[in-house]
């Protein structure tokens, strides 16, 4: 968990401190960025982000219009619609309800429509389970979204916001979700800052399409009918290029909003302890600052363990990862979700980029924390003791399960 | 102001020549003439149906109206998020429109629709019926009527045709109509009326194919009016939960409809009395609903 320091006062007195679960952070991140629409549909645990956001326009403190749709495929639908005339546009999902809106999750990249979307993660059933896992998000890698992890109530905030302003660029143009792991964030109360709202409006000036809205001054049909021969390779490609553009400017708008505010996270990844590590954990979410814990446990038994933070998934941030495991003794990749068949999401990125550069640092992949399953930091250490004894011995197994039980146990 | 003919010649065109419609397509007769009502200002979100193809294909465009492709079951709930958008930027002036055909409407879409009627957005709902899935290649759809070939009831269909003008109307919306077009100033009309009223429209109107109902291309305005006038497709309107039939015409045999249709060639003696048996039944219950005045609250 990150501790803030409080390096620049005058800044943070004019702002307001509050005590928040991760989704109320959320909720005011909208408020801050000066959403319009918001289209939602309840599911647990992101309900109580759009709750507050109702009471905040009720209340006459947000002036943004609600729609209460009829599903998470019409959420998503709406929030497009309302994206396409030039409303900034906000919305909430989780699970079940991430899947279902699928199919609008491409037509949002498609349509280049910048929608802002938390994702507070949950696993995918059935069975029933409404606790932290990322199937849900990393189900939707390929849909074009920039997709962002965070580990603390002030980094979904914070990164709400910043990813606004990257998703709003001229040359990027593409819809973003923040994800947040189910009640580990979502329902956990921490301290959080909100910087006060004429320096976010600095930041964050109001979208305004810079190439196309659907506009009757400008008849477009927008979406039609492109056969093979015509651009539609290049759309896709478009697409890649503004991703490409979205790392960019993550980096760059990190830095600017962390040092505005005095709130830092690092950028694409943040690294705790990596600079002289062997070995490095690679991590997304909470068990990411779970694994600052156990860095510095290990640390103290002389163990040179770091950690590379995930923040940004898609785009993927292949050239730090170049950079940072290029000449280390090994990589533990610790994913909370399965690609079934093959390995932990994450593990198959980073081997398959240090693959491409030639690079031949060891990765051992878990895949662990599934359906909510706690993981600790001895976990942790567990996990990284056993896979460097592994990289030591040569063997980088394709996958590991962590903390399982045997059935008979049950 | 009634929409007279004259109205609609010297109204803009938003359809422009070199669209990629079928011979004789009933859809785009439909669209030229609610688009020439409905004006420049509108914005038109369309879901997955032949509406989509006849555009005709990137960049060029036959709309000279804003229009927005969209997935299949998700029209009425992006046009409601345009709604509540320009809303917030202050453009209430532009009419938001969703056009669908009857699959996006009466199957997939029906979910999306009803959210947006039950919500109570400010925008006009049109249907066009085909009565099958004509843009994938004439598959049975719920619009499509019993005894119907299509491809996938190579029989003829066992159900009946969605009432879905009193679906609609059962949300509580302030407008509902029926419409063919076989009578272009009867929907004119309708859409005019419907631009008018705040709240969420529906119109649906019965849009014949040539391909799909297996006739000669120049008898789509025909057929469209004979379906109007055996009472196989009654015009009426429903305001304000009042139901009022707009046009009552001189009855024709069912036969005289059917018998045009390649589609209802292999009906048997018994179905067509079945078809006419319904038609008898629809109309009176339509007549008494009229006179009973306020049937929808």
């Amino acid at each position: 968990m990150k501790v803030i320091t409080r390096k620049d006062e005058k800044t943070r007195e004019a702002g307001e401190w509050k005590i928040l679960t991760g989704n109320h952070a959320v909720s005011y991140a909208a408020k801050l960025a000066r959403v319009q629409v918001v289209p939602a549909y309840p599911i647990t645990p992101q309900t109580t982000i759009v709750e507050l956001i109702s009471e905040l326009i009720a209340s006459g403190e947000m002036n943004a219009r609600m729609i209460r749709v009829e599903s998470e495929h019409s959420a998503m639908a709406a929030a497009i619609g309302a994206s396409a005339v030039g409303a900034r546009v906000f919305t909430a999902t989780a699970s079940q309800g991430l899947l279902l809106m699928h199919e609008m999750l491409h037509w949002a990249a498609g349509s280049r429509t910048p929608v802002g979307m938390a994702v507070v993660n949950r696993a995918v059933g059935p069975p029933w389970n409404i606790h932290a896992d990322h199937q849900d998000a990393i189900s939707q890698r390929d849909t074009g979204w920039i997709i962002s992890f965070v580990s603390s109530n002030q980094e979904a905030l914070d990164t709400v916001i910043t990813l606004y302003k990257v998703a709003e660029h001229p040359e990027v143009l593409l819809p973003f979700m923040v994800c947040l792991d189910g009640f580990v964030l979502s329902h956990t109360y921490m301290p959080v800052y909100l910087p006060p709202q004429d320096k976010i409006d600095e930041f964050l000036p109001p979208y305004d399409p810079p190439h196309w809205k659907l506009d009757p001054s400008n008849p477009i049909s927008f979406g039609a009918l492109v056969l093979p021969n015509q651009p539609y390779q290049e759309m896709r490609w478009s697409i890649h290029r503004s991703m490409e553009k979205a790392l960019e400017l993550f980096e760059k708008y990190s830095k600017e909003y962390g040092e505005l505010f005095d709130l830092k996270h690092g950028g694409a990844i943040e690294e705790y302890g990596a600079e002289d590590a062997e070995y490095l954990i690679i991590t997304a979410g909470t068990i990411a600052s779970e694994a600052e814990v156990a860095v510095d446990e290990m640390r103290k038994n002389g163990k040179k363990v770091g950690l590379l933070k995930i923040r940004l998934y898609r785009p993927f941030p292949s050239n730090t990862i170049i950079r940072e495991l290029k000449g280390r003794k090994g990589a533990i990749v610790l994913d909370r979700s399965i690609s079934f068949g093959l390995s932990g999401p994450i593990s198959e990125d980073v081997r398959a980029v240090l693959h491409s550069f030639n690079i031949d640092t060891p990765v051992v992949a878990y895949v662990t924390g599934l359906g909510g399953r706690d993981i600790t930091y001895a976990d942790i250490e567990n996990m990284v003791s056993r896979g460097i004894s592994l990289i030591e011995e040569g063997k980088t197994p394709l996958i590991l399960w962590y903390k399982m039980r045997r059935f008979e146990k049950w | 102001m009634v929409v007279k003919i004259t109205d609609l010649r010297k109204a803009g065109k938003y359809l422009l020549p070199g669209s990629a419609a079928c011979p004789g397509c009933g859809l785009a007769i439909a669209f030229r003439i609610v688009s020439k009502v409905l004006g420049k200002n509108t914005i038109y979100f369309i879901p997955a149906c032949c509406t989509s193809v006849i555009q005709a294909p990137y960049p060029k465009s036959a709309f000279n109206v804003p229009v927005y492709n969209v997935a299949f079951m998700a029209a009425a709930a992006a046009a409601s998020g345009a709604v509540e958008g320009l809303k917030a930027l202050g453009r209430e002036d532009i009419q938001v429109v969703v056009w669908a055909g009857d699959g996006g409407t009466v199957d997939i879409g029906i979910q999306a629709l009803s959210g947006a009627f039950e919500r109570n957005h400010n925008l006009i709902y049109i249907c066009y019926d085909n009565e099958a899935y004509m843009n994938t290649g004439i598959q049975k759809s719920g619009s499509t009527p019993f005894g119907a070939w299509t491809t996938t009831t190579p029989k003829g269909k066992i159900g009946i045709k969605k009432n879905m003008p009193f679906i609609v109307a059962s949300h509580g919306a302030p407008y509902v109509a029926t419409a063919s077009i076989g009578y272009p100033l009867d929907l004119a009309n309708k859409v005019k009326k419907a631009k008018r009223i705040e709240g969420p429209k529906y119109i649906h109107i019965l849009t014949p194919c040539p391909p799909g109902w297996r006739f000669p291309m120049e008898k789509t305005v025909k057929i469209g009016k004979l379906a109007v006038d055996s009472y196989v497709w009654p015009l009426y309107e429903i305001e304000k939960g009042k139901l009022r039939l707009t046009l009552k015409p001189r009855r024709i045999p069912v036969e005289e409809y059917l018998k045009l249709q390649g589609r209802f060639r292999n009906l048997t003696p018994e179905d067509i009395e079945k078809i006419r048996g319904m038609v008898d039944e629809q109309w009176e219950i339509l007549q008494k609903l009229e006179a009973i005045g306020k049937i929808f609250f």
